[in-house]
């Protein structure tokens, strides 16, 4: 394969282009006048009367970035001095020295696109021909291994099929960030391995994710890999929770995430894929695995990937993120170490008072009626629930203060015993009046689809309070 | 024919191979390290164990992280290792 620049005129061109075409005549002229070498993409016997060299793997295309053809290159010294594309008579006299050219055509002739930059082939030709930009081992599976289960015995599944990550696959990942390959995103536990975008790219094919989510997905990461969030420890409690992530601002609408109905539930791409490639992040960069370091009891769904969007465009509150301190137009992750949802019902109440009781009397039970302030709540509120506080004008402080209030009583009535039940606060708690939230540790995020009158409750994993995790919030860098 | 070629999505942490060193006749005289992870009882169970050892006159020495919830703070997991491989070595002497 010639993909040496040589020197003086170079051509490229395909027979498919009917500007092509149209100037064979002019490059059958000027190789005989001019030093110039031609190359054809598509056909080696074309342009006729010519001496082309045979690019059909396109690989000298590639390489030199050709995007038009007919493109005339100029080479001196090994270096591409001047170029030229489409066909303009002025420009390619003046370009070749050589005149009067092409009699007869017409003045100007645009190009036609190169097949190097053919969508279907560009991750093709970037895995083969620009593959050192990829630093992940290769590995190659067997001629008669089937490549869904290769994945499968290699350990790289968290249960569901997987997308083999092919190195054009990865490529095509990669084009939905400006950040390198080679770029260390965090350090993932518990192996406490750097992991670079490219990695996350791996993984992000691996979990089905089109190239778009990758921003969002990165951030997750940087979030899951704080001090404060706690990734090891939550993968290694005999607790319930996984990593839920809830994504704000304009990137949840730019790649189509869902805010509306059945959002905690299944369907929507974006919104099962981001939550499953975190985890598949976790399980295979950091190595934690289920009956490894995860040690749940129990466990739960959400941990093959929970990941949401706020439904922001009608909803009475200011979006979670407006409330954690970013402006309404970044894009934000919040990740949040629980489990849920469980449901509120209450389909009777008109008043924002009446349903703010039903909240708190469903949130006292967050954890262990008997326990307090060491678990935090987010409560999912959808359209119906939402407008019963909306027209009232409550603000997302003002039921949070309403909840705290009504779930705030002395400690006695919490204690260990009480009710029958072993469970409860220590009796040095007893006279105190403690709430049933630790400050900060209540949220309302507005989603879900526009009929029915429950809200949904995403309980957490030990809060701060008891060492766990923290709440963390990233900007989604693309 | 080769197969599909695809991208370690792992973080390619060779396996190290280390083979365990054989098992002492005696713990007689040698040092061992209790870690209490906190978690509730825990100190029950390496009480009795740390009387087991005790009582085959084995050295022992107590460690406690601050909350199991969470990895042990470096310095304590270095200075872990530490009594770790001085027992280990220890074992190479003997």
């Amino acid at each position: 394969m010639a993909t040496e620049l040589p020197e003086g005129l170079v051509a490229v061109v395909k027979h498919d282009c009917p500007t092509c075409v149209m100037v064979a005549p002019v490059l059958a002229t000027l190789q005989d006048t001019v030093p110039l070498t031609v190359f054809t993409q598509d056909d080696p016997a074309f342009p006729p009367g010519v001496r082309a060299i045979d690019d059909t793997e396109l690989e000298f295309s590639y390489r030199q970035g050709i995007e038009i053809v007919p493109t005339l290159l100029r080479v001196e010294h090994g270096q591409v001095v001047d170029q030229l594309q489409g066909w303009l008579r002025d420009r390619w006299e003046e370009f070749t020295g050589v005149a009067p050219l092409g009699e007869g055509l017409p003045e100007y002739r645009a190009g036609c696109g190169s097949r190097s930059v053919e969508p279907a082939l560009v991750e093709k030709l970037a895995a083969r021909f620009g593959g050192d930009r990829l630093a992940s081992r290769r590995i190659s599976f067997g001629a008669e291994e089937d490549e869904f289960e290769a994945a499968y015995a290699r350990g790289w599944s968290d249960g569901l099929p997987v997308i083999p990550p092919t190195p054009e696959r990865v490529l095509r990942m990669l084009a939905g960030t400006s950040r390198e390959p080679s770029e260390v995103v965090a350090v993932v536990p518990p192996d406490l391995v750097p992991c670079t975008v490219e990695k996350i790219a791996v993984n992000a094919v691996l979990a089905g994710c089109r190239p778009e989510y990758l921003p969002v997905l990165m951030a997750a990461l940087e979030a899951a890999c704080t001090d404060d969030f706690n990734m090891h420890g939550l993968l290694a409690t005999t607790f319930f929770s996984g990593p839920i992530v809830i994504v704000n601002g304009p990137i949840s609408r730019e790649i189509g995430m869902n805010s509306g109905v059945n959002v905690l539930g299944q369907g929507n791409r974006a919104n099962s894929t981001i939550g499953r490639a975190l985890q598949l992040v976790v399980r295979n960069v950091g190595g934690g695995r289920p009956d490894g370091v995860d040690r749940a009891t129990l466990g739960s769904p959400g941990k093959l990937g929970f990941c949401f969007a706020e439904r922001e465009e009608d909803s009475p509150w200011e979006p979670l993120h407006v409330e954690l301190g970013f402006r309404p137009e970044q894009s934000t992750v919040t990740l949040f170490a629980g489990q849920g949802p469980e449901p509120i019902v209450d389909q009777l109440s008109r008043t924002p008072e009446e349903l703010i009781r039903s909240f708190a009397a469903c949130l006292d039970a967050v954890a262990h009626p008997n326990l307090a302030l060491g678990f935090d709540a987010i409560v999912v509120v959808p359209p119906d629930h939402a407008r019963v506080f909306r027209g009232a004008g409550w603000s997302k402080a003002r039921m949070r203060e309403e909840v705290n209030r009504l779930l705030t009583r002395p400690g006695r009535e919490r204690a260990r015993g009480r009710g029958g039940m072993g469970e409860g606060l220590p009796e040095s708690l007893a006279e105190a009046d403690i709430s049933k939230f630790r400050e900060g540790g209540l949220h309302f995020v507005h989603a879900g689809g526009k009929a029915g009158m429950f809200s949904g409750v995403l309980t957490s994993w030990v809060n701060p309070n008891g060492g766990g995790s923290t709440p963390v919030t990233v900007e989604v860098r693309k | 024919m080769s197969g599909l070629e695809v991208l370690d999505p792992t973080g390619e942490r060779q396996p190290r191979e280390r083979r365990r060193l054989p098992r002492p006749d005696s713990i007689d005289g040698r040092r061992v390290a209790l870690l209490d992870i906190s978690k509730a009882r825990g100190n029950v169970f390496l009480d009795r164990l740390e009387q087991l050892l005790s009582e085959r006159g084995a050295k022992t020495e107590r460690f406690r992280k601050p909350t199991f919830a969470r990895p042990a703070p470096s310095v304590s997991r270095l200075r872990l290792l530490y009594v770790v491989q001085c027992a280990r070595h220890d074992e190479l002497r003997g």
